[in-house]
């Protein structure tokens, strides 16, 4: 288990980075030392009460000294982190969770919507680590990328300038193949030798529910990353409680990254 | 020196419990203390209060379990927690480890439960005091315990029997007249009580119309709180003169001064410790500050000096 982390650091850089999306760059090297894929920040929107409590961001990517958070604006808490600037101090409390295990030889992401932000930082992580080589016919990195429509497509040209294989789809049609997410790796399954391919997933939870479903069809690994509200972030208040097959288990502690077979859905 | 000197100006006394400062952990906020290692130095507190615990393990309530509200949060966690035995066996031996008093919070349902968990925590040596937790919102029961006066009197009078530790009863803000459950509390034999536990409380989702909660309703904590927890501290001090843990959305120094200037002995930090894991460290600090800035030469001057 690595040290958590509370402190202040700077705000590198907070910007757009689509409709309702932004991106935030926090330089906080002890932080990213200690820290890996799959893993999040609970940080404090603005210093004072309202909104109280800390917002869980997953590590969109780790650097040498900073790293990167992927937001959309969906409340308080976020639209009054779309007003932090770039020298500012945030308080950061972090690396929490358990982050990814990457093993198996093929890799297949599943992005739904927001999900694209744990599984980015996972991406550059087997890319750059030798263990995986992206073009050799022995081992693969798929991505399929999911949203509603068009402009909720996050960071597709970041996956292929990785020279990963990107797969989008869109509910809508509006770009890529029409229709669910789970629907095209059902498909991209068909094609492929899966034996040996693990699932990361991030996503709503109808989508991971559905990822469960098809990992114990194709006999498969899956593992997705979990969302609950939360409170404490450090295993203590136990708010964050997902119920698998062993009991209720804390999202922000034994989590946020779970096998899907083990979730009680 | 001059350490030793502030020492003995935050230090304070509960029955028979002395704490080198007046600043506690709230139960069911701060878990076991090892989830905080990393990030407080532990043994600066006070002293810890742990997540309550009760004789069997409880699974706890389904999720969702927390919604954040204005200036606050409901909860409806429903005990969960591994049960007497788990405890004593992998909670409480990094909890001893701290050298700061640990007070164990426990809960049950019949006098008898309560007394037989009392007896075998008093044969702890690390144990060092009991919180009767008689007032949690969320065990999807009609009444809580400490809503009547005479349930209370008898859970904390067999407590007492059962056990020599230092009781300490935490009352429900959520009745017509706390001063009633207090002295019924005094009465029994309680040490000390500690007030006040979480609000009934409930928030809607207007999207899907229906509540945020899994349990429907929760306990409301957090700054939203605080005036009306100054209040009952206030009303329970005049009324019983055992001494009383003041808790209700502290999140500074500043609020911590309300509660002891209204009457409380000592103060624990709640739902602040999500916010800033480091607040019961920096009310510390804060309280030494304010005695020195304004020459006050022992926190106990402050008590109650409205």
């Amino acid at each position: 288990m690595s040290k958590i982390i509370q402190g202040k650091f700077k705000i590198v850089s907070n910007k757009k980075a689509g409709c309702d999306y932004y991106k935030m760059t926090i330089s906080a090297r002890e932080v990213v030392k200690a820290a890996s894929p799959g893993q999040f920040v609970h940080l404090r929107c603005i210093e004072g009460n309202q909104p109280l409590l800390r917002r869980p961001f997953s590590f969109h990517r780790l650097n040498s000294d900073n790293f990167e958070i992927l937001y959309e604006v969906v409340g308080q808490g976020t639209r009054l982190l779309t007003k932090r600037k770039k020298g500012e101090k945030i308080d950061v409390l972090g690396p929490l969770g358990n982050g990814f295990d990457v093993k198996g030889a093929n890799i297949i992401l599943v992005a739904g919507g927001m999900g694209v932000a744990p599984l980015f930082a996972l991406a550059e992580h087997i890319v750059h680590s030798s263990q995986f080589i992206v073009h050799s016919k022995k081992k693969k990195l798929y991505v399929l990328i999911g949203a509603r429509k068009k402009n909720h497509i996050l960071c597709e040209r970041d996956f292929r300038r990785l020279g990963t294989e990107v797969l989008v789809s869109t509910e809508d049609g509006s770009k890529g193949r029409r229709g669910l997410i789970t629907d095209s790796l059902k498909s991209l399954l068909s094609t492929i030798d899966y034996r040996l391919s693990t699932i990361y997933a991030c996503g709503p939870k109808e989508m991971l529910k559905e990822l469960s479903n098809i990992s114990a069809r194709f006999n498969i690994s899956a593992y997705g990353s979990l969302e609950e509200n939360m409170a404490c972030g450090v295993g203590a208040c136990l708010g964050c409680a997902v119920e698998t097959k062993r009991g209720y288990e804390r999202i922000c502690k034994e989590g946020p990254v779970f096998n899907l077979k083990d979730i009680k859905w | 020196m001059v350490k030793k000197k502030t020492k003995s100006r935050l230090s304070v006394s509960i029955g028979k419990l002395k704490l080198k400062n007046p600043v506690l952990v709230a139960s069911g906020t701060f878990g076991y203390g090892q989830e905080y290692k990393d990030l407080v130095p532990l043994k600066k507190l006070g002293g810890i209060i742990t997540k309550t615990i009760t004789l069997k393990p409880r699974k706890g309530n389904p999720p969702p379990r927390i919604a954040e509200t204005y200036l606050g949060m409901i909860n409806a966690i429903g005990l969960e927690n591994p049960g007497l035995e788990v405890f004593l066996k992998e909670k409480l031996p990094f909890l001893q480890k701290l050298g700061i008093p640990v007070i164990v919070s426990i809960a049950a349902e019949t006098p008898e439960e309560f007394s037989e968990m009392a007896e075998r925590l008093s044969k702890v040596k690390s144990v060092s005091a009991l919180e009767l937790n008689i007032s949690c919102p969320n065990l999807g029961k009609k009444g809580l315990i400490s809503q009547d006066a005479e349930a209370t009197y008898e859970i904390v009078r067999a407590v007492k029997k059962a056990a020599g530790l230092t009781i300490i009863t935490k009352l429900s803000p959520n009745v017509t007249d706390i001063t009633e459950i207090a002295r019924a509390a005094e009465e029994a034999g309680s040490d000390c009580l500690s007030l006040v536990n979480t609000f009934f409380a409930m928030a809607v989702d207007i999207k899907t119309r229906k509540p945020k909660l899994a349990n429907v309703t929760g306990g409301l904590s957090g700054p939203a709180i605080k005036p009306q927890a100054l209040w009952m501290v206030r009303e329970v001090y005049q009324a019983v003169s055992i001494p009383l843990i003041g808790m209700g959305g502290i999140m500074n120094a500043r609020d911590a001064l309300e509660f002891i200037i209204c009457g409380a002995n000592a103060i624990a930090v709640g739902t602040g410790n999500f916010v800033n894991p480091r607040a019961g460290i920096e009310i510390v600090e804060g309280i030494e500050r304010y005695l020195k800035e304004n020459k006050i030469k022992n926190i106990k001057e402050l008590m109650g000096k409205l």
